[in-house]
């Protein structure tokens, strides 16, 4: 079998840039004009983080794993009523404030992993832009209603312990 | 020449030159970056480019120069003000002044220089001298850096460029860019007079080195060392801001248009058809109606020869600045000379 003559380097590198020309024009671009269109990003995509307000236990593993500290946890302890009936009143913290400042957040996901209750989730929500860097501070409750947006967790591996 | 009904007095005449220059010069530059630098390029990288701006974008250019005159112009406290200042305008008027001698049709000049050739070369090695003193006044190493690396990359395709032309002046007998364009249209080639002779066919080497020079001379990628944004920030221009980085801007793309203009002159013809199409014989038996659409068979071919220079651009990486003197020194200039020594001896033998 006769080898194929080989089309010198450069030349090549010109027919690249050329076909991707005419494939840009004619199939259009694989970008997307974007506040016209709009993706969606992948299931899993790290765009914000979601608080359930229920599970936190104000532990505060995740502030001090935090490698930029934009996450500011203050909670007070009060007494809540006994689980069972005759018990005695159990002793919890009450999260007072649950802050993540997304003008110093970088997207590690290090206070997701790190969480042990379950408390914080991705959510793949990405348009919070703000014109006042100040209103890129999430307070509790704004980050409580981005767990709307959290996308059902994945069913687990078969055989995996079920807790 | 032609015979106007209207006698236009002096100063009118020179009003319509400026107008006719600023023309000449600014409107191949809009067109080269809206057509390449924003379309083709981005159609290259699988995008669209601009597309808010007016329909498909067009009118990008006209914000992004507006955002330019918005902006403040700096100038660093150690700078060489005055020459800091004059930098970018020596290196447009440079543009300007190159515009002049190139022939748009047979009576669409603006000045008939017996040597335009020779006066294209020299003016269009002044803007070296803005780049340089733009690059030292600036008191920073990277401007002062990117100064000197376009000072020598100027200057060594300066070289291989004249001798690349010499080829194309032997060949039509003159210096007169009007001259060599009558040459072209007037002679044949194969016998076929209607092809004429564009000397793209039997100075393709001189084509070649020409227009690897003039890719050299515009600083463009793979020759872009002088700006070399991952090296020197912007080089030369690493200091300028607003207005002045504009000049630059509009001088670079400018010349870019100027420079094929030139090119499609030497090699591709210039504004002329085969004069053998209409029978005509010379140069004073051109009808006048080429005074319209010579400008836009020039127009047609520095478009196309814009193309190649901006493909080339997007395609390659940049050289290494000693593979960029070798590459001049080394194997252009000994090229461009055998190139000279046979033409010399087929227009003498043949």
């Amino acid at each position: 079998m006769p080898a194929k003559p080989k089309v010198p380097g450069l030349i090549k590198g010109l027919g690249v840039t050329m076909g991707t020309m005419f494939r840009t024009a004619k199939n259009g671009a694989n970008t997307v004009q974007y506040p016209h269109v709009k993706e969606t990003p992948p299931v899993r995509a790290r765009g914000v983080i979601a608080l359930r307000e229920d599970n936190c236990t104000a532990c505060m593993l995740c502030a001090r794993s935090c490698p930029d500290w934009c996450i500011y946890i203050e909670a007070h302890k009060q007494l809540a009523p006994p689980r069972r009936a005759g018990g005695k009143p159990r002793q919890v913290n009450h999260l007072d404030r649950f802050d993540i400042d997304y003008a110093l957040c970088m997207y590690c996901g290090i206070c997701v992993e790190v969480c042990p209750f379950d408390a914080l989730f991705w959510s793949p929500e990405y348009e919070y832009s703000e014109p006042h860097i100040a209103d890129l501070l999430h307070d509790k409750s704004k980050l409580g209603e981005w767990m709307e947006t959290v996308p059902e967790a994945p069913e687990l591996e078969a055989g995996a312990q079920k807790k | 020449m032609i015979q106007l009904a209207v006698e236009i007095p002096y100063w009118g005449q020179s009003l319509l030159r400026v107008l006719g220059g600023l023309v000449a010069v600014l409107l191949p530059a809009g067109t080269i970056v809206y057509v390449f630098l924003f379309k083709m390029m981005s159609f290259m990288q699988s995008r669209l480019g601009p597309m808010e701006a007016g329909p498909y974008g067009s009118m990008q250019l006209l914000a992004e120069v507006s955002k330019w005159l918005q902006k403040e112009d700096i100038i660093p406290e150690n700078a060489d003000a005055k020459i800091f200042k004059i930098a970018p305008i020596i290196v447009l008027a440079s543009t300007f002044l190159l515009v002049v001698v190139v022939p748009f049709g047979p009576d669409a000049w603006f000045t008939d220089f017996q040597a335009g050739v020779f006066y294209a070369l020299a003016i269009g090695s002044v803007s070296v001298i803005g780049i340089l003193i733009a690059g030292w006044s600036s008191a920073n190493k990277y401007s002062y850096l990117g100064g000197l690396r376009a000072a020598g990359q100027l200057i060594a395709y300066e070289l291989p460029m004249v001798l690349a032309v010499v080829g194309v002046v032997i060949q039509a007998g003159s210096m007169n860019l009007q001259q060599i364009v009558v040459a072209q249209n007037t002679q044949e080639i194969f016998g076929l007079d209607w092809i004429g002779l564009p000397f793209v066919l039997t100075q393709f080497v001189g084509f070649l080195i020409f227009m690897i020079a003039v890719q050299a001379e515009l600083t463009q990628a793979p020759f872009d060392m002088p700006i070399a944004e991952s090296e020197l920030v912007s080089g030369y221009m690493t200091e300028y801001s607003g207005f002045r980085f504009l000049i630059f801007f509009i001088g670079e793309f400018a010349t870019a248009g100027v420079f094929a203009f030139i090119a499609s002159i030497l090699f591709l013809g210039g504004w002329g058809v085969p004069f053998s199409w209409f029978g005509w014989e010379s140069l004073d038996q051109v009808e006048n109606w080429m005074n319209v659409v010579g400008p836009l068979i020039m127009l047609s071919k520095m478009m196309l020869l814009v193309g190649i220079i901006m493909w080339v651009r997007f395609s390659y990486p940049r050289f290494r600045e000693d593979q960029l003197q070798r590459f001049a020194w080394k194997v252009l200039i000994p090229v461009s000379l055998a190139n000279i020594a046979i033409t010399a001896i087929l227009k003498v033998a043949v």
